[in-house]
């Protein structure tokens, strides 16, 4: 039982990081229906960012931390007005292949940074390696800080999402934005700079799950990789559901980590795509998706 | 310019539009037979290597030009046919019978990744696509006594009818041949209705629908096409490479065959050679270039990915329709001088179409 609860919890830590990608996705998709399939390579790069700030640049994790996100931030609206905002209209596949472009040219760009390189790297966190006992020294449920942070600021930071979506302004013109660009290009929202702010918005959350990844995996330039199992949490979640990015990742997440467990050697790697192939044949919209129907 | 006066119907299917197209075929026909002569064994094993590409690369372009299909696994076919390859020659099959076996293994894979077209379209069967590239991936390693794992599968010399294919002249006619019967087959199937209706999934489903094209049916047809086509590569790969591992046919492979028919320019069998020959040309360009670079630039393993990554933007960003896109404009430039004018082949501005409905 001790075990089922130990793996459970170490599980809901990967998931939420395959949450916060999974959110990028969802996002991006909600407003512009476009996949970026560089999210795993931004996640890379923000993971890369922190580290220079603090190993080369010798700041604190917090300020290393603060800055990262906001760099991502700019990253990912650069990326969004330099080569994504030309394709706007263009079919899906024109845009899922500049994104997949990108995530190529990034993988290959972080190997040639001096200092970067083709390494696996350490980030220092001051929580590294420590743990704290649940229920009695020796006896209870033995949770990583690692994992504990990476849970703590999942769920901060969706409450933050949510609050922001619901409250501000912006919160609400992008939500407007991803249900109707023409309506709400006529109500006098800025579609396209609020297009640029919601890949800015994304990237910052991947630049987060990076450095929350980064004490558990190393940082190194194949650590997009991870991304890649985002997209059975979003399916999972339903791809335009921001709650549904949240359960589809801790989903996917815990049932790999009893998959390593319960099953044979091998069972883990691949665990989350036979949970997404499952439910596209029984499910498709996902647990929270709403209904498509295509117009003609 | 060729003005083509149509006077029977049969010109509109015709493979050759006009003589110079006839004229022009032969040569090219003319020159790949007298390769082995005038190339260095390098140079023709490059070639080689090409003409496998460009087979799996018309499949992939069948899927995802023609039917409108992104399959993001698609070295997991390609997988498929070379270990079956390498599993039935070491159990003493012919190459005869092997290769449409390996073909019809990796077909049977497509219509079982084209199961989920039943239920999702779009984005959804992508993710359906890469899902299965990564379990066949797993498979492969995990299966050793069929595939050796991770240690990966060495292959006997391939004999023919006694014909040693091991040379490097005799099997690069092999490719060539295979790969040219490939083409003329995929040619052939789109200007019948199945072609037909794959071109018509690509540009609309609803209205494929409404003309009564079933889709599902279409789209595991498709799948399996090019997955079969994708098997007939991998055998070919095998018996090039002579040993075959799992990573050989990971994901990045997947991405990279996408990458070459986006290049090469999606919606044109021509794209499906272009891109694969640009891309071998670009390495060896790579290459060679190294030397000359400074060497804290030259000797970086990113620098390959990092000058395909670019040209694939610039590609995506400049020329949607790739290098066939650009050499069309070029022959266009030729063929009316002086009159070409900048907005001739002026891409479309079209509104974004949502696919949800509320």
């Amino acid at each position: 039982m001790l075990q089922l609860l130990q793996l459970i919890v170490s599980g809901a830590a990967i998931g939420c990081i395959y949450a916060l990608i999974a959110l990028g996705f969802v996002l991006i998709y909600k407003a512009t229906e476009t996949v970026n399939f560089a999210q795993g390579d931004l996640m890379m790069i923000g993971g890369f960012l922190g580290l220079t700030a603090m190993t080369v640049a010798g700041m604190p994790f917090a300020v290393a931390f603060l800055l990262t996100t906001v760099a991502m931030a700019l990253v990912g609206m650069g990326a969004e007005r330099l080569v994504l905002r030309p394709l706007l209209g263009q079919p899906a596949f024109t845009m899922i292949m500049m994104t997949i472009g990108l995530g190529y040219l990034a993988r290959g760009v972080v190997t040639m940074i001096p200092y970067w390189g083709t390494e696996t790297h350490t980030l220092p966190v001051p929580y590294k390696d420590e743990v704290i006992w649940l229920g009695g020294e020796g006896t209870g449920l033995v949770v990583s800080v690692e994992h504990l942070v990476i849970i703590l600021a999942t769920v901060v930071l969706v409450a933050l999402l949510y609050a922001f979506f619901r409250y501000t302004r912006l919160g609400i013109a992008m939500q407007a934005t991803s249900q109707n660009q023409l309506a709400a290009f006529y109500m006098g929202i800025p579609v396209r700079r609020v297009n640029m702010l919601i890949w800015g918005l994304s990237s910052a959350i991947c630049g987060v799950a990076g450095l929350l990844l980064a004490p558990i995996t190393f940082v190194h330039a194949n650590m997009g990789f991870v991304g890649l199992k985002a997209f059975p949490a979003a399916v999972v979640g339903g791809f335009g559901s921001i709650p549904g990015a949240l359960v589809g990742g801790l989903i996917i997440g815990i049932v790999e980590s009893l998959a390593g467990f319960y099953l044979p050697e091998g069972f883990k790697d691949i665990a989350a795509y036979v949970v997404v192939l499952v439910m596209l044949v029984v499910k498709p919209n996902g647990l929270f998706g709403e209904n498509l129907t295509k117009k003609v | 310019m060729h003005f083509i006066f149509k006077t029977r119907y049969e010109q509109d299917i015709s493979l050759f539009k006009h003589s110079g197209q006839v004229f022009w075929y032969a040569a090219l026909a003319l020159a790949l037979v007298a390769a082995p002569w005038l190339l260095s064994e390098y140079a023709l094993s490059q070639f080689t290597f090409i003409g496998i590409y460009a087979i799996v690369c018309l499949g992939l372009m069948l899927l995802a030009g023609f039917t409108g299909q992104v399959s993001l696994g698609h070295a997991g076919f390609l997988a498929m046919g070379a270990y079956t390859e390498a599993w039935l020659q070491a159990n003493g099959w012919p190459f005869m019978i092997s290769l449409p076996m390996a073909a019809l293994v990796a077909g049977v894979t497509g219509i079982i990744v084209g199961l989920p077209a039943l239920r999702v379209k779009g984005l959804y069967l992508s993710i359906a696509t890469l899902a299965f590239g990564f379990i066949i991936e797993e498979v492969v390693v995990r299966a050793e006594h069929i595939t050796g794992g991770n240690a990966g599968r060495q292959l006997d010399k391939l004999m023919i009818a006694g014909i040693d294919f091991d040379d490097g002249t005799n099997y690069y006619y092999l490719v060539t041949f295979i790969a040219v019967l490939c083409v003329l087959g995929v040619l052939n199937l789109l200007r019948s209705p199945t072609g037909r209706a794959f071109v018509a999934i690509r540009d609309s489903e609803v209205s494929a629908q409404s003309m009564g094209i079933n889709l599902a049916h279409y789209k595991t047809v498709a799948f399996a096409l090019s997955a079969a086509l994708a098997g007939i590569a991998g055998a070919l790969y095998a018996h090039k490479i002579r040993i075959i591992t799992p990573d050989q046919f990971g994901f990045l492979q997947s991405i990279e065959l996408l990458m070459m028919v986006v290049i090469g320019g999606l919606g044109s069998i021509q794209g499906a050679i272009f891109g694969p020959a640009f891309w071998f040309v670009v390495q060896q360009v790579i290459v060679v270039g190294k030397d000359w670079l400074p060497p804290g630039l030259g000797q970086q393993t990113g620098l390959q990915p990092t000058i395909f990554g670019f040209i694939l933007i610039a590609i995506v960003l400049f020329e949607p329709m790739g290098l066939y896109g650009r050499w069309l404009k070029f022959r266009t430039f030729l063929e009316i001088f002086p009159f070409y004018r900048k907005g001739m082949f002026k891409r479309q501005k079209s509104y974004m179409k949502s696919e949800r409905m509320k």
